[in-house]
């Protein structure tokens, strides 16, 4: 698949405007369709694109695997870690009222800090699965 | 009802195919068709996660492990009978259930009139978010949307356990 001319073009043309439609649907959630699930999932197709036609190597240069790990968890934290801090500014856990200077703004603030939560550890989790069986699979040929 | 006569030929294709290669294409066919159903019922939000999961990322991860495993189904041991039963009586008790429900997109129903409408009044000034599926998803129901990732952290290293090998020289 790496010598295939129109496969490799196609996809450099093709990969800044999916990370940019995912980066749309993630931010632009609060007002068309769209979130962090549906974001993280488009972010990692890129990455899985990118990987299929360029070689799982090229791919681990550009978002090595250590990072991915730490993706999974990471989300899951500031997703948490949102409620806490809630909880500091006097509210109820996952309680965003507080977050800002009025209701709405910290509403806003808490919507678009565990949508982000969320895309991380989707993308990470998405991302992380498809390194470990493409990577199997290279291992196991004899 | 085009959508739901192309679905249930995809479904028929999917079992009666023994090629796994082919399988895998038809349910990421299968999932555009059933986002599109989606969107004819208004339901966008979950039209587009069944467009990106269910046909986009769902199919390379079946392709991955196809890679990893034999390509054809090996032909079924035992006679279809009692799953096809079963099959059918549910399908058949699930048919006579939607005739108790209200007419699809009824107004005075309790999913229209009870806690629905109390979020569609309540969303834009309590959160200022127009989209109210993102507000109930992230603020209203924020325990479970942390539960979800919770979900899929929790499948991500249940797989990578299984999967990756660790330690390289094995």
């Amino acid at each position: 698949m790496r010598l295939d001319v129109v496969l490799r073009v196609a996809t450099k043309l093709f990969l800044p405007f999916i990370l940019m439609f995912a980066l749309y649907v993630q931010f632009h959630g609060d007002y068309g369709p769209g979130g962090g699930f549906q974001a993280g999932v488009i972010a990692a197709a890129a990455i899985v694109l990118y990987a299929i036609i360029f070689g799982l190597q090229e791919a681990c240069k550009v978002v090595p695997p250590a990072v991915v790990e730490a993706m999974v968890p990471l989300g899951v934290l500031l997703y948490a870690g949102v409620g806490v801090a809630s909880m500091f500014t006097g509210s109820n856990y996952l309680d965003y009222s507080h977050l800002a200077h009025d209701q709405v703004h910290g509403q806003e603030w808490g919507v678009f800090l565990v949508e982000l939560g969320v895309l991380i550890t989707v993308t990470g989790t998405m991302t992380a699965i498809f390194y470990a069986l493409a990577g199997r699979g290279k291992q196991d040929e004899p | 009802m085009v959508l739901l006569t192309l679905l249930a030929a995809v479904t028929i294709g999917i079992v009666r195919t023994r090629s796994l290669f082919a399988v895998a294409v038809l349910l990421g066919a299968y999932s555009f068709l059933m986002a599109s159903v989606m969107i004819v019922l208004d339901a966008v939000d979950v039209a587009m996660t069944e467009a990106s999961v269910g046909a986009g990322i769902s199919t390379v991860l079946v392709l991955g492990t196809l890679y990893l495993t034999k390509v054809h189904e090996t032909p079924p041991r035992y006679t279809a009978m009692l799953p096809l039963f079963v099959a059918v009586g549910t399908g058949a008790v699930l048919i006579y259930g939607t005739y108790g429900l209200p007419e699809f997109g009824a107004a005075n129903t309790p999913v229209n009139t009870h806690v629905g409408m109390s979020y569609m009044v309540r969303s834009i000034p309590e959160t200022g978010i127009p989209n109210v599926v993102t507000s109930v998803l992230a603020s209203y129901r924020g325990f479970d949307t942390l539960g979800e990732t919770a979900v899929i952290f929790t499948a991500g290293i249940g797989v990578l356990m299984l999967l990756k090998r660790f330690g390289k020289k094995g």
